[in-house]
């Protein structure tokens, strides 16, 4: 099975995305911030990373940049997942690394879509 | 709304587009219709029907028709077949054609995320040979789904479904909360309010003609026709795709499925287009 990690501070986003991650068949894992992520991915790297952008401690961005360094960070998919729609905050994720892109509010429909589009299901 | 008004809904809808309508799906004929009322001064749904029954005036009908034919789509939708036909079929095409246009036509193109992500994927298509011109056409039978399609405008909801994130970083720009879909790639699409049930005579040819999840909305007894129609559109060696769970039931001597691509039909030979 593969597994996602939901990387967002809000307790109900994470409850939210993992129940419709683990319909599509994935394992989940959670993390508040970037800082608890890159330690989670760096004693086991998951499969795809749902990854919020505002986050205290360490924002996505600086996460996914950082993940990237890491040894075999540039495995996982990365699918940012946030309030932001502005073209030029998704071009500078594009550009940290992000391999898909999800605007809030989300549904079911838009993950699965976006997994797809990332070639994970 | 009452049964019999139902009925009499479905009933015009079949005759005038060959379109399917539940009657006992009570909540979708009042959803749809209720806009339809209040757009034409109506007071209510019934009021509306009422007009129908008595009156029948053709801006009326095709009002009620063409809201119940109004169907959302998505971009890329199922996406295979997006990319049988930009890997093996346009190629094809492109050296069949030696030079002259590909005519390719999207024949109920709804709200417009077909044609579009044909147009976005011919737009990125950097192994079509030099000088080949795709020529992008797009038709439904709803006035308002062509209206909605023409501007180009999509909701966060609607760019998120099906289209990878970096086409809309590509092809699109923001517009307060919608999305709109660049001038260039909207400009390659022509528009034509088509009714598949009576418009076909004289309709192409057309190298490829895309009718996907449309024929499943249609009454069972009017898609053999409405195939051959399609077939009669489809230059001799066109291609018709479908929706990969469909087949061209009734109009067997007209299509025949190409090999190793599902849900895609080659006009057949033998077939011979009406006068």
């Amino acid at each position: 099975m593969k597994t996602c990690l939901v990387v967002d501070d809000s307790r109900v986003i994470r409850k939210v995305a993992r129940r419709i991650l683990e319909d599509i068949g994935f394992d989940i894992a959670e993390a508040g911030d970037g800082m608890e992520a890159l330690a989670w991915c760096r004693a086991t790297m998951p499969d795809a990373i749902l990854l919020d952008w505002n986050m205290p401690i360490m924002t996505g961005i600086e996460f996914l940049r950082q993940l990237r360094q890491e040894a075999g960070g540039d495995r996982p998919t990365v699918v940012f997942c946030t309030v932001e729609t502005d073209l030029e905050r998704i071009r500078e994720a594009l550009d940290a690394g992000a391999d898909e892109y999800i605007m809030k509010p989300f549904d079911g429909d838009i993950i699965a879509s976006k997994l797809a589009a990332a070639g994970l299901t | 709304m009452r049964i019999e008004d139902r009925e009499l809904v479905a009933q015009v809808c079949a005759t005038r587009a060959g379109l399917k309508v539940d009657p006992e799906k009570a909540y979708l004929l009042e959803s749809r219709l209720g806009p339809v009322a209040r757009r034409e001064g109506f007071a209510s749904i019934d009021d509306l029907i009422d007009s129908l029954r008595t009156r029948a005036e053709e801006r009326l009908v095709w009002g009620v028709v063409e809201a119940m034919a109004f169907r959302e789509t998505s971009f890329f939708r199922d996406r295979a077949p997006f990319e049988a036909f930009r890997d093996h079929i346009l190629p094809a095409l492109a050296r069949q054609r030696e030079g002259q246009p590909i005519r390719i036509w999207s024949a109920a193109c709804g709200s417009g995320q077909e044609v579009y992500s044909l147009a976005m994927m011919v737009d990125e298509q950097e192994e079509t040979p030099p000088g080949v011109k795709v020529e992008l056409f797009a038709s439904d039978i709803s006035e308002r789904a062509l209206e909605k399609a023409q501007s180009g405008l999509y909701t966060q909801f609607e760019v998120q479904r099906g289209l990878p994130i970096r086409q809309l970083v590509r092809h699109f720009d923001k517009a307060e909360d919608m999305w709109v879909i660049s001038p260039r790639i909207r400009q390659t699409v022509r528009w034509r309010r088509v009714n598949l049930l009576s418009d076909l005579g004289g309709v192409g040819p057309f190298d490829a003609i895309f009718c996907r999840h449309a024929l499943p909305l249609m009454v069972e007894a009017v898609r053999p026709k409405v195939l051959k129609g399609l077939a009669g559109a489809l230059a001799p060696d066109g291609f018709l795709m479908l929706g990969e769970d469909e087949a061209p039931e009734g109009a067997d001597e007209a299509l025949q499925p190409v090999a190793g691509q599902p849900g895609v039909y080659a006009r057949n030979p033998a077939f011979r287009v009406a006068a």
